[in-house]
């Protein structure tokens, strides 16, 4: 089985060549995003090495001060003891400052980092084609672009700064410990073999445990997501008492991984401070003798044994981030095998500009599938004539959204070409192209804002008085002059109380504001009441009079207005005439239409 | 198109907040049982840090005695208590944390199944005002703040505190001069911390609204795919989105520098605080005021006491977080609940099902004082096993009606009831069980479509064989009913998880599966708002057809918007203006009622009926627009 891109990403395991590959995809990811900041990154290793060595200065120079001060300012010279002070404050000064440098400067690349990534993921989840975004599902492309980000944000955050920081300073106060003291040195790197094993115990555990508290918590949070969203639904149907004995499963799930790991840290930090007291007395006896034969000076005992007690202290911040770093270096893999995938409908390399399409819309030998075995559309010659106005009927299933998806290029044919004015869709500059053909769709999805900027979309450059004549043509402009603030009224999800027929509407008004040459029509008026879309279909004979149109719709009233009906089944178009003509022959087109008639008596 | 920072209720008009003390106080309902645990652990963190604060102590025995008098034998009991000390201090450490893993977790569990099930029984006009990630938040990272700040925060305040007063103690007991500087030179870092966190944690706030507006961006990004695609507008959604990540980033610059600040702090004070004592203690010991063993006991101890002293002002800023969360936590739980249960609730055994609306009003809480009542004085009688389409306007009021039936929302004047009883009588428990409803926009959950189906039948969930078979009969009638046979054709059939974590199925099938659910339930009445709207024309007919069978022996109330819908009715409701304002048959109203005629007629049928439908496309707008205004 493949990884690349998004497949294989909910798998559990993965064979070492592909988690290599993963792997690697996702380093190459880290590197292009920090490769333009290597000035910057150079100066912060600087300055947390400095910061680090002022730092571990500490000890030595009270060292200093004990051995060296002391016996001097007995001897009444003052010098030793002063420069001791002195420097110990000048380390500490010079040290901060570096410090603060360091901090401001990795936030510097931290954000760097994000935004350059959030602006890839942005940008290429907009190129990707709607098919992709389909089997994606749209939860997933928001986690990963959300909860994902959010996990590599929190690393860089608060986990990148202390953890370069910690680590420098582990190695600076060793070498200073082995410079000042080797005895004691040797001590701390004895010392490190139970810190090793006791790290690699809490490594091998905590990931597991890291993982499952990811899961626990993930699915904690859909519960109750659903829950809050759901609530009409909850309450109609009294699901109240069996959400609380699931979400309760759940809290218990999560409370008891969370203590373990709680547990885990209860053996681990406890388990450096002994490693490090242990190490500790091992230095007090050692250097004791050596005070004691004179070969070693009382001050340097204090600064090993200060050193050797610091040493452990960054250790506890390590492994709290080892969480972070776990789940930023999986959000990465991810993050990265999004990025990986191509787009299916590119934008062409050297795009052809039209000016003023006049909308001949052209099938040549079409197919479309999305697989081999999957064919949806099998080939086939279609020429839609600039101004006509075509219907598409047919059952749900026949193929009748790819057809118009098609002529929208949300995707492209697996065969043959699709044209506009005789030039390939796929040679369209883009903006032409959106600018030529508008497709609405029934979803009519309303983004926050007001009901006029919602509007203006069509057109981000229309003047209020556009977009009010827009809404008048497809006869939205009522309701919304009804509404608690008119055009200003904000349609955000939950306080705006937009009813699915209104939404259909305001959408409408976006497509009539775009103004363009083609106009596609999916299932635009499913939701439209009676009197909105005898108003709509007014408004449309007008709007579609010298345009062309393709219009999918269940209810048969739509076909009044065409100059052409096209009926498919099984992805083929299986008759084609004017409304007249197939009404009065004894096709399927005949047949469904009689029945609907009935309906509606 | 910018989204306004959302503002949870509550938080505008803040009010009157009690003490800190107090608020916290408020956690002991859901903390008391763990308080032990909670005061055993921070004795044990006094103790442990005791231990280490001996061990100096220790180290000064070693330098004066076997050191100063060049006795190495007598090093090694000394290095052995420095070893024991230790240790003792390390297993003291563990226990801290023990004891608190169990208890601390459950106070956390404790509270969020408490809050989970608070606003499950909250009502829905709460959930309209309340956008779910405001709740979520509550529920996972303020609780979880709570639980770390009681396992940690409070136990580890208590024995910092005592520690540093100790800690104190032994510096100016070894030497009163040495102990004051150090003292004094540690003042200015509880400031600092304190103000820090203050301002760190507004930032943090901004910087998770900002967060927030940035996935509602990407979520509005990819949920209006399809628009942005169709009208070439993504350049115009990365521009906003762009604005807002940048707007993020300055923020999270804003608190690098503050951390920035706050990390000279912490490292300047110490530096000159132990350089001072560093050149007075070279002098006392010079002058023999002062031992050495003195001096190295001295600067032992104040790196034991380092952290303790650095944490005072960022415990107190995590306590006033905590109080914080808890304040969100309680701003929920204290949340009145407008739709009880009454205190002794009425029962049917077998209702006949009528269903009445004397008199009803209802406005939304939020709507402005200029509008008149959505719905205003409804009577409508549904009669025991009738079918009743309500017919109306878009934004007429009918799915709020629907709404009021099972006391989504309840009335704000008159009355609806159920066989004569007033709906608010029973508990709510057993409203839902006589009454079942479809919305139009149907939500289903994250389950096999069979537990989504079988949702009003708990009773059909057990083991027993003869329960399972009727479960599946009963499963099987509903999906053949609801036209929704897809579902045997999914992946893993009637098993297959649907909903926001399964297969992504089509508005029609939602659709379907939501009515199966509806009529599965067998519930004395049915309500349906709008259940028909996605499906395409064929299918419709089906589902009317085999409906009416089940419609035989229900009462029924329907929202429909086609002349189809209403065919399956005996009698028609027309709301108009927030009132029925006519209910008959369909033929009855076609007849007489002008506005119905308006409201459910195709143009076909105006044009066969001879009429001119512009004329009526003329006026209607205009009383609209009247009644509106009104």
């Amino acid at each position: 089985m493949s990884v690349t891109g998004v497949q294989g990403e909910e798998r559990e395991h993965y064979t070492r060549a592909e988690s290599r590959q993963i792997r690697r995809r996702s380093m190459r990811l880290l590197g292009s995003l920090l490769h333009p900041l290597r000035p910057t990154l150079w100066l912060t290793v600087i300055a947390v090495m400095l910061s680090s060595a002022a730092q571990v200065a500490g000890p030595a120079i009270i060292a200093y001060g004990i051995d060296t001060g002391i016996p001097a300012l007995i001897g009444q010279n003052w010098w030793p003891a002063a420069l001791s002070g002195a420097a110990y404050v000048v380390t500490g000064l010079v040290g901060a400052f570096l410090i603060a440098v360091y901090i401001r400067l990795s936030a510097r690349i931290s954000q760097a980092v994000l935004i350059d990534l959030r602006t890839r993921v942005f940008l290429h989840t907009q190129k990707l084609s709607l098919e992709f975004h389909e089997s994606y599902t749209s939860g997933r492309i928001i986690s990963r672009q959300t909860s994902d980000l959010d996990a590599i944000r929190e690393l860089m955050d608060e986990g990148l700064t202390l953890l370069v920081r910690g680590l420098m300073y582990m190695v600076f106060t060793a070498v200073m410990l082995i410079i000042l003291d080797w005895p004691s040195g040797v001590v701390l790197l004895i010392a490190l073999v139970p810190l090793g094993i006791l790290t690699r115990w809490f490594q091998v555990r905590s990931q597991q445990l890291f993982r499952r508290s990811r899961v626990a918590s993930a699915r904690l949070i859909v519960q109750f997501v659903e829950t809050m969203t759901g609530i009409r639904a909850v309450q109609a149907f009294r699901k109240e008492r069996r959400n609380e004995r699931e979400f309760g499963a759940l809290v218990e799930d999560y409370r008891d991984v969370n203590a373990k790991v709680l547990g885990l840290f209860a053996v681990f930090n406890p388990g450096l401070a002994l490693i490090g007291n242990t190490a500790v007395a091992a230095t007090i006896v050692l250097g004791g003798f050596r005070v004691v034969d004179g070969s070693l000076q009382v001050g340097v005992l204090l600064a090993a044994v200060l050193y050797t007690k610091r040493f452990f202290d960054p250790m506890e911040d390590l492994a709290m981030f080892y969480n972070g770093y776990q789940s930023a270096a999986s959000a990465l893999e991810k993050i990265s095998g999004v990025l990986e995938e191509e787009p299916s409908v590119p934008d062409p390399e050297r795009p052809v500009d039209l000016w003023n399409a006049s909308g001949r819309v052209r099938f040549d030998g079409v197919e479309f599938a999305y697989t081999k075995d999957r064919v949806v559309l099998p080939r086939f010659d279609l020429d839609i004539p600039a101004g006509q106005t075509i219907a598409l009927v047919g059952s749900t299933g026949a193929g009748k959204s790819t057809l118009a998806k098609l002529i929208a290029r949300f995707y492209d044919p697996s065969d043959g070409a699709v044209t506009l004015d005789d030039l390939d869709l796929r040679t369209l500059h883009p903006k032409d192209l959106r600018r030529a053909i508008v497709m609405v769709t029934q979803e009519a999805y309303l983004f926050s804002g007001s009901v006029a900027d919602n509007i203006a979309l069509g057109k981000p450059d229309a003047s209020f008085d556009e977009v009010v004549a827009a809404a008048k043509a497809v006869g939205a402009h009522e309701f919304i002059e009804g509404l608690p603030n008119g055009y200003d009224t904000d349609v955000n999800k939950r306080g705006g109380r937009v009813s699915a027929g209104q939404r259909q509407l305001i959408s409408f008004a976006r497509a009539f504001l775009a103004n363009p040459a083609v106009l596609i029509l999916d299932e635009a008026t499913s939701s439209l009441d009676i009197p909105s879309e005898r108003l709509v279909q007014e408004g449309l004979t007008k709007l579609l009079a010298d345009r062309t149109a393709i219009i999918i719709a269940h209810r048969l009233s739509t076909v009044a207005i065409a100059d052409r009906v096209l009926v498919m089944e099984h992805g083929r178009i299986v008759e084609d005439g004017s409304p007249a003509e197939l009404i009065g022959g004894d096709g399927r087109f005949a047949a469904l239409h009689a029945a609907w008639r009935d309906s509606l008596v | 198109m910018t989204t306004p920072p959302t503002h949870p209720p509550g938080h505008a008009a803040e009010a009157p907040r009690l003490g800190a003390v107090r608020a916290l106080w408020r956690l002991r309902e859901y903390a008391g049982p763990a308080l032990p645990a909670f005061a055993m652990s921070m004795g044990a963190a006094l103790i442990a840090q005791l231990f280490a604060l001996a061990i100096p102590q220790v180290m000064q025995q070693i330098v004066d005695g076997p050191l100063a008098q060049r006795d190495a034998t007598a090093v090694w009991p000394l290095a052995i208590l420095v070893f024991v000390l230790g240790a003792i201090e390390s297993i003291l450490y563990a226990l801290r944390r023990w004891l608190v893993v169990g208890p601390g977790t459950k106070v956390e569990a404790r509270m969020r199944d408490a809050l989970y099930a608070k606003l499950q029984d909250l009502p829905v006009s709460f959930h309209d005002r309340w956008p779910s990630g405001q709740l979520l938040s509550r529920a996972v990272s303020d609780l979880s703040l709570i639980r770390r700040w009681l396992s940690f925060g409070l136990v580890l305040t208590g024995a910092n505190l005592v520690i540093i007063v100790v800690g104190v103690g032994i510096l100016m007991s070894m030497n009163w001069l040495l102990g004051l500087i150090f003292l004094v030179c540690s003042l200015p870092l509880w400031w600092a911390g304190y103000r820090f966190e203050g301002e760190y944690s507004e930032k943090s706030r901004l910087s998770q609204d900002q967060q927030g507006d940035l996935a509602t961006a990407v979520e509005e990004s990819v949920h209006g795919i399809r628009v942005l695609k169709a009208f070439g507008r993504g350049k115009h959604a990365l521009s906003t989105f762009r604005a807002q990540a940048e707007s993020l980033r300055r923020t999270e610059i804003e608190k690098a520098r503050l951390d920035a600040n706050i990390w000279v702090w912490i490292m300047v004070v110490p530096a000159i605080a132990l350089g001072a004592c560093l050149v007075v203690g070279i002098w006392l010991a010079a002058n023999g005021q002062l031992t050495v063993g003195e001096l190295v006991a001295f600067f032992a101890t104040a790196t034991v006491l380092a952290w303790p002293i650095e944490s005072i002002g960022f415990m107190l800023a995590f306590a006033l977080d905590a109080r914080t969360a808890t304040d969100r936590f309680f701003d929920i739980m204290d949340s009145e609940n407008t739709i009880l249960d009454p205190d002794a609730p009425r029962t049917l055994e077998r209702p006949r099902g009528e269903l009445a609306f004397e008199g009803v009003h209802f406005r939304y809480q939020d709507a402005p004082s200029r509008f008149p009542d959505l719905l205003d004085d409804v009577e409508l009688v549904v009669r025991p096993g009738e079918t009743m389409a309500l017919v109306g306007l878009t934004g007429s009021g009918k799915t709020t009606i629907t709404a009021l039936t099972t006391r989504l929302y309840d009335v704000t004047g008159g009355a609806v009831t159920l066989d004569g009883v007033d709906v608010r009588a029973f508990t709510r428990e057993e409203l839902r069980r006589h009454i079942a409803m479809a919305f139009e926009d149907a939500t289903l959950f994250s389950a096999s479509v069979r537990e989504n189906v079988l949702l009003g039948r708990p009773e059909l969930a057990g083991d027993d064989p003869a329960v399972q078979a009727e479960a599946q009969r009963v499963l099987e009638e509903a999906l053949r009913i609801a036209q929704a046979g897809f579902a045997y054709e999914l992946p893993e059939g009637l098993e297959t998880k649907v909903g926001e974590e399964g297969m992504s199925l089509s508005g029609g099938q939602r659709q379907r599966l939501a009515l199966a659910r509806a009529v599965a339930a067998k519930p004395a009445v049915l309500v349906l708002d709008d259940p028909l709207s996605a499906l395409d024309v064929t299918t419709e007919a089906k589902v009317e057809e085999e409906l009416r069978s089940v419609l035989a022996d229900t009462t029924a109330l329907i929202v429909a918007h086609r002349p189809s819908t209403v065919m399956m009715a005996d009698r028609v409701a027309l709301l108009e203006a927030g009132r029925i304002t006519a209910v008959g048959t369909h033929s009855e109203l076609l007849r007489e009622s002008e506005h119905y005629r308006f409201v459910i007629s195709s143009l076909e049928e105006e044009e066969r009926a001879g009429s001119d439908p512009a004329d009526s496309i003329r006026e209607e707008p205009e009383t609209d627009r009247e009644e509106v205004a009104r």
